[in-house]
């Protein structure tokens, strides 16, 4: 039994179907938003290496690398926002996050 | 060998994935987070791309979700509080959740059977080049203007994090340097003529 492209495509598949449910359960908790968020890019980079190996080609994984910068840029940005929220409301409660608006 | 390895570390993948947006404690979600990128780790490696599997648990593990881990045991939250309503997305999620992997796993399965990567093996790095030295032959030479727009990226990141969480205290004193060099001499000293046995009264 090999290991082929589709493996690691349906691997991919999961764990992004499972970040994007997971934005959708946990509306309220923006930690486990932004982690979903994580987990989503993470698929991502899997189909990059993935496609770039089976193809021979390297620059997938260049971008895949463009990718996990962007998303420490993120996580780094996010979780300032977050802690600035926590600062100004006490809570992260983002269902009714409107305080920003106009 | 292969298989099994490949078979475990994905299992490990999606089933610390699903346990990420699960798991009640949110330090419990990023420790999972973290084996999650671990085993991922271990797929690039199956995969031939040992370069990114290092550079996903150096940045992620070591970065990234201690971020995350820092962050969520720094703020007092009651977290029972925001899992209120989980019951309620849980329906529409699913059917989302269904649908989008039902298609996503018929493309998988399409594009691995007739696309241009069709019955390929991964790519094998030998000796004579490496998987970093292929990396960096296109990485500094084609994609160079990328690679620096990438470091303005992390740059404009920082600055806007430190922007964001930086607070000015009202009450604690600070070092003014423009006042201390435009200081001068009469806003400092004042002489004052003394009569002998009397002293300075304000």
């Amino acid at each position: 039994m090999t290991i082929g492209l589709a493996h690691y495509l349906v691997v991919s598949a999961i764990l992004f179907t499972i970040g994007v449910f997971g934005i959708f359960v946990n509306r309220r908790n923006i930690i486990i938003i932004l982690m979903s968020i994580e987990l989503i890019l993470l698929a991502v980079n899997i189909n990059f290496v993935a496609f770039s190996t089976h193809l021979h080609n390297v620059q997938g994984q260049i971008m895949a690398m463009f990718v996990l910068t962007v998303a420490a840029a993120e996580a780094a940005v996010g979780l300032a926002i977050l802690v600035t929220f926590f600062r100004n409301r006490g809570d992260i409660e983002v269902d009714d996050a409107s305080m920003m608006k106009g | 060998m292969l298989a099994i390895a490949f078979y475990i570390m994905a299992a490990v993948t999606v089933l610390s994935g699903a346990m990420v947006i699960t798991s009640r404690n949110p330090v419990h979600s990023v420790l999972f987070l973290i084996l999650a990128f671990f085993s991922a780790a271990g797929l690039f490696v199956l995969m031939g791309a040992e370069f990114l599997a290092m550079l996903l648990v150096v940045v992620y593990v070591g970065a990234v979700a201690v971020l995350f881990l820092f962050v969520v045991m720094m703020l007092d939250v009651d977290f029972v509080k925001l899992r209120q309503g989980f019951a309620n997305y849980l329906p529409i999620g699913a059917v989302v959740g269904v649908l989008l992997l039902t298609e996503l796993i018929m493309i998988a399965i399409a594009i691995a059977d007739r696309g241009a990567a069709a019955g390929q093996s991964p790519q094998v790095y030998g000796p004579e080049m490496s998987n970093i030295e292929a990396i960096g032959r296109v990485l500094y030479t084609d994609y160079v203007y990328l690679f620096q727009a990438s470091g303005l990226v992390l740059l404009v990141a920082m600055i806007g994090a430190i922007v964001l969480t930086l607070q000015h205290r009202v009450h604690v004193k600070r070092q003014d340097i423009h006042t201390q060099v435009t200081r001068r001499r009469k806003n400092a000293v004042e002489i004052v003529q003394v009569k002998t046995g009397e002293g300075i009264q304000e």
